[in-house]
């Protein structure tokens, strides 16, 4: 079973520690929620967890093996929603998507993407040749959220996925989250507000770095 | 790890950034436009003499060329690094060097190629000499991907930069001199009856140094941007 762990995790964000000492593990078919008032350092975490941030101190393991050594692997298994969409305007919601399946084709250790099934789950079907200009802020958000149901990947990293989708989608959400657990698969979420009541808990502010600069921290 | 679906992958980048430029066409457009523009405005300025006009006009469009492609490096990753799309290509399995290639491919395909189409009419328009095209032709083919490249490299450094355009010229117009000299000087020895071999080297050996360097910079400069 695969086991996503991190320890001793620390992290700067301008110059400030968002977090530190700070450590997680969540294995296949877990959850993992992560609470914390705004600013506490739940994308940046998230962030860190993709590898798009550098790690100012500790370490992330997968099954056991140092993502540091490991980047391409790590790439190829995760899918990350962010805050923004990247949803192209000039393009229709099918191309979107295809180009997004595209991308992850390239050394998918989990089989071909399937974007049909992308767009059906998150019912985009009847949107497919639209301009994706023409979609309101929830439906970007479901044509992001797609890539999910479109392309295997086994660790998801959402940062609150939930934002400005209405109740019928948020349940999509929520039984493709459920889907992807069965299989065993791991899911990283934040969120502020919902009651996280079937999964495990972080509490990011009780790892703050207290502000502190990075000047002091560095020895 | 395979990397079978690394083409595809690629072309789909590639099929994705030339769908993007001729949907919003008149960026594209407007890059040519400028080219041609700028060209024009010469005759205006120094006069119309023709044998000037003839000596200069080598010069005259590989400058213009320059500041036409420099006009459009800035839109190169800036919409990607808006919009969120940036992130996840640095996330995706695939390697950002080879996407870097891929965006600036798709880049001299959209700009690099009509500049190259274009050029022989400003060439008449300025009253070059017959001998002059087919050098200046292979001096454009050969120079042009050299500064997809090497912009390439200076539009992601400058993201998220404040008048990035502005910034962008000042990093990049001085490394695109080296393409700009033997350009130049290969239609003027073209002009002269003299061989212009030695320079259409050079300009390919830029092209393939800045082949091999500019991914690894542009790629480092990606990701920093993505943090």
């Amino acid at each position: 079973m695969a086991q996503f762990t991190g320890s001793g995790l620390s992290s700067f964000r301008g110059g400030r520690m968002a977090f530190r000492g700070l450590d997680f593990g969540v294995g296949g078919g877990e959850m993992l929620h992560l609470v914390g008032p705004n600013g506490s350092g739940k994308s940046t975490l998230l962030r860190v967890m993709a590898g798009l941030l550098p790690l100012a101190g500790g370490q992330l393991q997968w099954d056991g093996t140092d993502l540091a050594e490991d980047r391409d692997g790590h790439r190829a298994r995760l899918a990350y929603v962010g805050h923004a969409d990247a949803v192209k305007g000039e393009l229709s919601v099918t191309e979107n998507l295809q180009f997004w399946c595209a991308m992850a084709a390239h050394g998918s250790p989990n089989g071909g993407a399937d974007e049909a099934a992308g767009l059906q789950r998150f019912n985009l079907g009847k949107l497919a040749d639209l301009p994706a200009r023409f979609l309101s802020a929830g439906q970007r958000r479901r044509l992001n959220l797609a890539r999910l149901a479109a392309i295997p990947a086994t660790l998801w990293l959402l940062d609150e996925p939930a934002a400005s989708l209405d109740s019928a989608s948020v349940a999509t959400l929520e039984a493709e989250i459920k889907r992807h657990l069965e299989a065993g698969g791991c899911v990283v979420m934040a969120s502020h507000g919902r009651d996280p009541s079937d999964s495990m808990v972080l509490e990011l502010s009780q790892y703050a770095g207290g502000g502190m600069d990075f000047e002091d921290a560095v020895p | 790890m395979s990397g079978l679906g690394a083409p595809g992958a690629l072309g789909a980048l590639i099929a994705r950034d030339i769908r993007l430029a001729l949907r919003q066409g008149a960026d594209s457009m407007m890059v040519i436009v400028f080219f041609v523009l700028v060209v024009v405005l010469f005759p205006l300025g120094v006069g119309p003499e023709p044998a000037i006009l003839g000596r200069i006009a080598a010069g005259v469009i590989w400058v213009a060329a320059l500041l036409a492609a420099m006009l459009s490096m800035d839109r190169l990753y800036q919409t990607d690094h808006a919009d969120g799309s940036l992130e996840l290509l640095v996330l995706s399995p695939l390697p950002l060097e080879l996407q870097f290639l891929a965006k600036a491919a798709a880049h001299w395909l959209t700009t690099g190629l009509p500049l190259i189409i274009a050029a022989p009419l400003l060439g008449v328009l300025l009253n070059m000499r017959a001998e002059g095209y087919p050098v200046l032709l292979a001096a454009l083919a050969l120079g042009t991907p050299s500064l997809s490249l090497i912009g390439g490299v200076g539009a992601a450094l400058s993201l998220g930069a404040r008048r990035s355009g502005v910034l962008l010229s000042l990093l990049v117009l001085p490394l695109f001199i080296p393409v700009l000299i033997f350009g130049v000087s290969a239609v003027d020895a073209g002009l002269t009856g003299l061989a212009a071999k030695a320079q259409l080297l050079i300009l390919g050996a830029l092209l393939l140094g800045a082949a091999a360097l500019a991914p690894w910079a542009g790629a480092a400069a990606l990701r920093q941007a993505a943090e």
